[in-house]
């Protein structure tokens, strides 16, 4: 462990640092100016220590939902040895020196710190020992912990956390890779379900959000953009705008061509939103023509077809040759599957609140999942030090990966700056939808081979996709060379064209995964049928006996997917219940964000056609401990029904250039209505804990298409499902 | 115009024009930030607000059709024992995600308790379809309106 003092950053922290293990541990030597109550003593950047024993633990990431703000303290908590009921938490702000990354994405937040954040709270722990093992003139071995406090055995000695805080300041920090952890059998906090920490706010509708927050003085803003995505304002009645009670200023912002960035709109700021939407009801804009005013989803799709009937651009995958075996096979099915763009709707519009200082500096409260990249592109943008910027991260309601984009957060910025007063900017729900970053559409043409045992011998795929050729796919749009199942079948290959487009796509909520499964688990349930082979025992054989497949980030362990869907097969008594007509199960497994997930919907289709899913079945395997299972589980349950409402019901798709949905009313989400109850069984294993906010979702969308076919005998090729295809 | 508005049993003057929102009025001009914007269309829920204990979406409700009648909204709902109930069992069951959507969902399901005290689950589906929760916490939505209204729940 290296000591090094940085008495000149701004805050003034002694930092230790364990670089290899990664590990960042801020010791503060005085209290963060304002922020601390008298007597707090930090014991490090994650935890104060108050004399009276109430422990503050900072929450590093942003909280989108995921439960993030309670599960990483428990993992401190837990090994600092405090009762939970001791134990505070506060939001961070952004600041990278001392937590290291912040961000919500990719389910990276338990596998990330299950070590990292268990140790912090052991060195603090160890730390207290050390305290009283100088005070008491004993040595630290003959000490022990126990909720809060520091005991003695041998001579009955026992002191608080809170007493012994103020004198950890002396104490040598051990190192953090070699300090003892607990046994997991002596865990009083991990894995026990715990309620979201912010429940009794949420419950009473206390301020949380982004939405929620109000400086002196702040105005309110609305911004409005092409619906052809970065066209300029041609012209813009700001007069109009200006002239509406309330409306304090209205102004174009000329913006950039980055669609990530600040693009050209038009801004109003008001006295209240309302004033300012008024306002900007007045606008009447023209827009400059675009080159991309006339894409199209059915431009998109003709195109796809075009591209499918030539050889695939780039070959990913090549193993055995799949047109010989396709020629040899008993049978052959050839089937084309696509999904369309999907818009992520978080339930609180973008939102954020933006203001200057006397000194130039610039203050943000965000709900964001991303805050440092907000930090670089407001610094870019508006020419002003990324040191000269706070970022206050709030709660969001909801994120699904949209937050991890910040355009929100420059365009406040900007109109703050313009506007000269602290600004709240609010989107509409509209303005959500047509200026989002989109979970890109996707066209596969698949044909596969099976041998006369119902094996599958050749698998061809050609997807179609978007991007600058099929090196640079755009965001969210690529497909790797080991999808599933790729590496299982002998005579295998993948091949991916791309086509250019002018539409922003990025992640949304298990991205890649939310598209593939529902193509690559319907076809697999497509030949299981054309093998005339019940879909668990057919994707049992395919999986083999192998255990793991493929090394490193691209392992995939077959032994572990066989588990689930056993267990799934299991809870569900598939194969044993007998349905009423017109209903089905259906069954699904995927492997995403390291976690195995198998899952089984039964649906029940109306002779209308409207699909009615009636229960769901979930196994999974995230390892070997879940850190908080009430947390754990309403992930599952809100990520399969989240499959669900894409599969049924959504679709974004464009038209002359634009969006052309508004809001829910044309972009629904499921409601309690549609609901089903979710089962879920957390299969305890020898691996790592993982993430659970997205591995959930894939399977639900083809385990539900599959329980469409054997309801109805039609398969879904086509996202979201077309109910006229289902009537009776 | 100045409106004088029974939020929460205190009466509280708000000047805006006529046309403003409820939701707006109340969360901008009386910093009353519990119910939430989603669509501002009624369509989410999200906004919901008791007008003489009859749920309404006060995105869509101008200030002027509310006249002295009482409004209640989150932030008032636990001085009733229904309210408070709900508030419990939400607490209990862990029921939020992110949490954007419960106020709207609590206020809804105050209204359902109020008219129906053991509401089947058609009840509740018929009740509850107005409020959309983007994180999907249906399931829990579900078991704490029975926990409140005295039912068993499905484990
Ligand atoms: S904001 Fe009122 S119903 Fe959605
Ligand atoms: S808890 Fe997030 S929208 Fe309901």
């Amino acid at each position: 462990m290296t000591l090094e003092l940085t008495g000149t950053s701004r805050r003034g922290f002694i930092q230790a640092s364990a670089s290899a293990a990664g590990l960042l541990l801020a010791f503060q030597i005085a209290p963060k100016a304002g922020a601390a109550e008298a007597g707090v003593k930090p014991l490090n950047a994650y935890v104060r220590v108050a004399p009276d024993g109430m422990v503050t633990i900072m929450a590093k990431n942003p909280e989108i939902g995921q439960g993030v703000k309670t599960s990483l303290p428990m993992l401190i908590a837990e090994e600092l040895d405090v009762p939970w009921e001791n134990v505070r938490i506060e939001q961070a702000d952004s600041d990278p020196k001392l937590y290291g990354r912040q961000f919500a994405g990719g389910s990276m937040a338990t596998p990330l710190h299950w070590e990292e954040l268990r140790r912090v709270g052991a060195v603090a722990r160890a730390m207290l020992i050390e305290a009283a093992a100088l005070a008491w003139n004993c040595p630290a071995g003959e000490c022990s912990t126990d909720r809060g406090m520091v005991i003695h055995a041998s001579t009955k000695r026992r002191a608080s956390y809170g007493s012994l805080a103020a004198q950890c300041a002396g104490v040598t920090v051990p190192d953090a890779k070699s300090v003892a952890v607990k046994d997991p059998k002596d865990y009083k906090i991990i894995g026990k379900a715990t309620p979201q920490y912010d429940t009794a706010k949420i419950v009473t509708g206390q301020p949380l959000f982004g939405i929620d927050v109000r400086r002196p003085g702040m105005l309110y803003a609305t911004y409005e953009k092409a619906p052809v995505f970065g066209a300029k304002v041609a012209s813009a009645d700001v007069a109009a705008a200006k002239g509406v009670k309330g409306v304090r200023d209205a102004f174009v912002v000329e913006g950039g061509e980055n669609l990530s960035g600040l693009l050209p709109g038009v801004a109003v700021v008001g006295d209240s939103w309302w004033a300012a939407r008024k306002g900007r009801d007045k606008l009447n804009v023209k827009w400059a023509e675009h080159p991309t005013s006339a894409q199209s989803s059915a431009g998109f799709a003709r195109r796809a077809g075009e591209l499918a009937a030539a050889a695939p651009q780039k070959v990913i995958r090549k193993d055995g040759d799949a047109d010989q075996a396709l020629k040899g096979a008993a049978k052959t099915v050839k089937a084309a599957y696509a999904y369309p763009f999907l818009a992520h709707v978080a339930m609180e519009p973008m939102n954020c609140t933006a203001e200057f200082g006397k000194d130039g500096k610039l203050e943000i409260w965000a709900p964001t999942q991303n805050p440092e990249s907000g930090r670089q592109l407001v610094a870019q943008t508006l020419g002003v030090k990324p040191d000269d910027i706070t970022i206050h991260m709030t709660r969001c309601g909801g994120g699904f990966g949209r937050r991890l984009s910040n355009d929100y957060m420059v365009e406040a910025a900007w109109i703050a700056r313009a506007a000269k007063a602290p600004v709240k900017l609010l989107w509409t729900r509209e303005d959500d939808i047509k200026h989002d970053f989109y979970r890109p559409a996707g066209f596969h043409f698949l044909e596969a081979g099976l041998d006369a045992q119902g094996n599958v011998v050749a698998w061809k795929n050609h997807f179609v996709t978007f991007g600058e050729g099929p090196e640079k796919p755009a965001s969210s749009a690529a497909m790797g060379p080991n999808e599933f199942p790729g590496r299982f079948v002998k005579n295998c290959e993948f091949g991916v064209s791309t086509m250019p487009f002018g539409v922003p796509t990025g992640p949304l909520r298990a991205p890649g995964s939310n598209a593939l499964a529902f193509v690559h688990q319907s076809y697999i349930d497509d030949l299981a049928h054309a093998a005339g082979q019940d879909p668990v025992a057919f994707q049992l054989k395919l999986l083999g006996d192998q255990k793991l497949v493929g090394e490193g980030p691209s392992a995939f362990n077959a032994g572990r997917m066989r588990g689930v869907l056993k267990a799934v097969a299991e809870m569900s008594a598939w194969g044993k219940t007998r349905l009423p007509a017109r209903t089905g199960m259906g069954v699904a497994c995927y492997f995403s964000h390291l976690g195995y997930f198998a899952e089984v919907v039964r649906a029940h289709v109306d002779a209308d056609g409207a699909v009615k899913p009636e229960r769901a079945w979930v196994a999974a395997d995230v390892g070997h401990q879940i850190v908080n299972p009430s947390g754990a589980m309403n992930q599952v349950q809100g990520a399969v029904i989240d499959g669900l409402s894409h599969a049924l019901f959504q679709k974004v798709t464009i038209e002359n250039g634009a969006v052309a949905q508004n809001n829910f009313y044309d972009y629904p989400v499921l409601r309690m209505k549609d609901a089903p109850p979710v089962e879920v069984k957390f299969l305890k294993t020898a691996y790592p804990p993982t993430g659970l906010g997205e591995p959930a979702l894939p399977p639900a969308l083809p385990a539900l298409c599959n329980a469409i076919f054997a309801a109805t005998g039609v398969r879904i090729r086509e996202l979201p499902v077309d109910v006229k295809l289902l009537k009776a | 115009m100045a409106y004088k508005l029974n939020v929460n049993g205190k009466v509280l003057t708000a000047d805006v024009d006529p046309d403003t929102p409820l939701l707006w009025t109340l969360r901008d001009t009386l910093g009353i930030t519990g119910p939430k914007f989603g669509c501002g269309v009624g369509q989410c829920g999200a906004c919901t607000v008791h007008i003489d204990g009859q749920p309404v979406r006060s995105c869509s409700t101008p200030v002027s059709a509310v006249g002295e009648k009482k409004v209640t909204t989150i932030e008032g709902v636990g001085a009733d024992p229904v309210g408070r109930k709900l508030q419990a069992a939400w607490a209990e069951f862990d029921v939020a995600q992110c949490g954007y959507c419960q106020p709207g969902q609590i206020m809804s399901a105050t209204a359902l308790l109020k008219a129906k005290p053991r509401p089947t689950d058609a009840d509740i589906d018929a009740a509850m379809s107005g409020n959309i929760c983007r994180c999907a916490t249906y399931n829990r939505i579900r078991a704490a309106i029975k926990r409140a209204s005295g039912q068993p729940v499905e484990a």
